[in-house]
């Protein structure tokens, strides 16, 4: 493992909201990294600062204390123009209601990223076909959102979010609209691209979604209680039969 | 006990003799629940005894053949006709250890519900990473071992959901001041055997 395996890392990182006696301490020290080919999922009740932890590991917010580093950056030492290309070009987020574009194509949609940075659309729609044939929704890519079931508009966010060589997927509940089969075939995806090379952060409440991950980290009230790291043999079945 | 019955389904299909029963049994379950061949033999020499299966013939190789009677055939028809029925979800060790858990005093009852939480995702995690080997089954033998592992997979994922739910349940008590711990009762009437007392002398 190599530094330049290191995708992310949250270095004793709190977030305050307010001052004084009505704040409210959402994230209070947390140390979180991801490697390349990790997916770490994140679990915990309402409340305890998930959500908090992804908004801050992509950079939308800063932290009130601690760094974060997203390949060898760090974001307190950016400005906001690098910041913000620092996300289009190594950050790809992944919603619960998917945030796709209505009057955009499937394949303009998974465009999008890479023309903002810049790209021509002729330019962008090779890799964005691409991520989407990753998907499995290459024969897709003409089709609008309303034409997609969840699962397809889901697998459409995702290779929205690795498009262009991303390397860091952040989702937060991507299958909570998805019913249990289509929710498993998303995270099949997400867990494919991962082992292609990405890394990402999973949040979730979903104890069987966040059993994809090679990690699970636990927030309770801001802090890491506990972490979960799933042997890489099964100790309880043997593997597939012929 | 469905072991029983598994191999009497089987038998309804053709006789079998001992060895060859529990490979049948093995790829008809994906090997997720491996048995010896003694308890084949054992179940075997029960459900002949009642009246279930029947000695049959002896081949070249000297295997013993058993076939399944009419009375047999009945109690398969029965068996998958019927539903399982659960053992009481009071009586699950988990359930109990909570409950005795959060009466007692010291105990920081979120730690427990923690601890058994990051044991129940790793048998998530690695059930998963074992399953994700395959995304649709290839063979009536994957489709087996799926059926089950999948089955393992919703019994763990209902168990954290659970430990999660006895989470919430529990802070709400605690602010409504509820999850008191419960002293020793030394009111409770005295049962069974008295216990000896020494008579002061005289």
């Amino acid at each position: 493992m190599t530094g330049s395996d290191l995708l992310l890392q949250l270095d004793g990182v709190s977030m305050q909201y307010g001052r004084g006696e009505t704040a409210i301490t959402a994230l209070a020290g947390v140390d979180l990294s991801v490697r390349r080919g990790e997916l770490v999922a994140v679990m915990g009740a309402s409340g305890s600062g998930k959500s908090t932890l992804l908004t801050l590991a992509g950079g939308l917010t800063p932290p009130t204390a601690g760094e974060v580093v997203v390949e060898g950056h760090w974001l307190s030492q950016l400005s906001a123009r690098e910041l913000a290309t620092l996300r289009r070009r190594s950050l790809g987020f992944v919603f619960q209601d998917f945030n796709l574009i209505p009057s955009l194509t499937a394949l303009e949609n998974v465009s999008l990223p890479l023309e903002l940075d810049g790209w021509t659309s002729k330019k962008a729609h090779r890799p964005a076909l691409d991520a989407l044939n990753i998907v499995e929704l290459g024969d897709r890519a003409q089709h609008f959102p309303s034409d997609l079931s969840g699962g397809q508009q889901q697998r459409v966010a995702i290779a929205r979010a690795v498009v262009g060589g991303r390397s860091l997927i952040l989702a937060d509940e991507p299958t909570g609209a998805l019913d249990s089969t289509t929710g498993e075939l998303v995270l099949r995806r997400l867990r494919s691209r991962v082992d292609a090379g990405a890394g990402g952060i999973l949040v979730t409440h979903d104890a069987r979604h966040a059993a994809w991950a090679d990690r699970i980290v636990f927030l309770r009230d801001g802090r890491i209680v506990d972490e979960s790291q799933a042997s890489a043999v099964s100790s309880l079945l043997s593997g597939l039969p012929a | 006990m469905s072991v029983r019955q598994s191999l009497l389904a089987i038998l309804n299909q053709g006789p079998c003799y001992g060895y060859q029963l529990r490979a049948e049994f093995d790829r008809r379950t994906g090997s997720t629940w491996p048995l010896n061949v003694g308890q084949i033999y054992n179940t075997l020499d029960r459900l002949e005894r009642d009246g279930l299966v029947q000695k049959a013939d002896i081949d070249a190789d000297g295997q013993n053949y058993v076939e399944i009677t009419d009375a047999g055939r009945t109690e398969v028809a029965e068996w998958l006709g019927s539903p399982v029925v659960r053992t009481m979800a009071t009586r699950d060790e988990l359930a109990i250890k909570l409950a005795i858990a959060v009466t007692l005093p010291g105990v920081d009852i979120a730690q427990v519900i923690q601890v058994q939480r990051t044991a129940t995702m790793r048998t998530l995690q690695e059930l998963t990473r074992t399953k994700n080997a395959t995304a649709d089954p290839e063979s009536a033998e994957q489709l087996a071992w799926l059926l089950v592992v999948d089955s393992l997979i919703f019994a763990a994922e209902a168990e954290a959901r659970w430990l999660d739910h006895s989470e919430h349940r529990l802070a709400r008590a605690r602010a409504a001041g509820l999850a008191k711990p419960l002293p020793l009762n030394t009111a409770v009437p005295k049962r069974g055997r008295p216990a000896k007392t020494v008579q002061a002398s005289a």
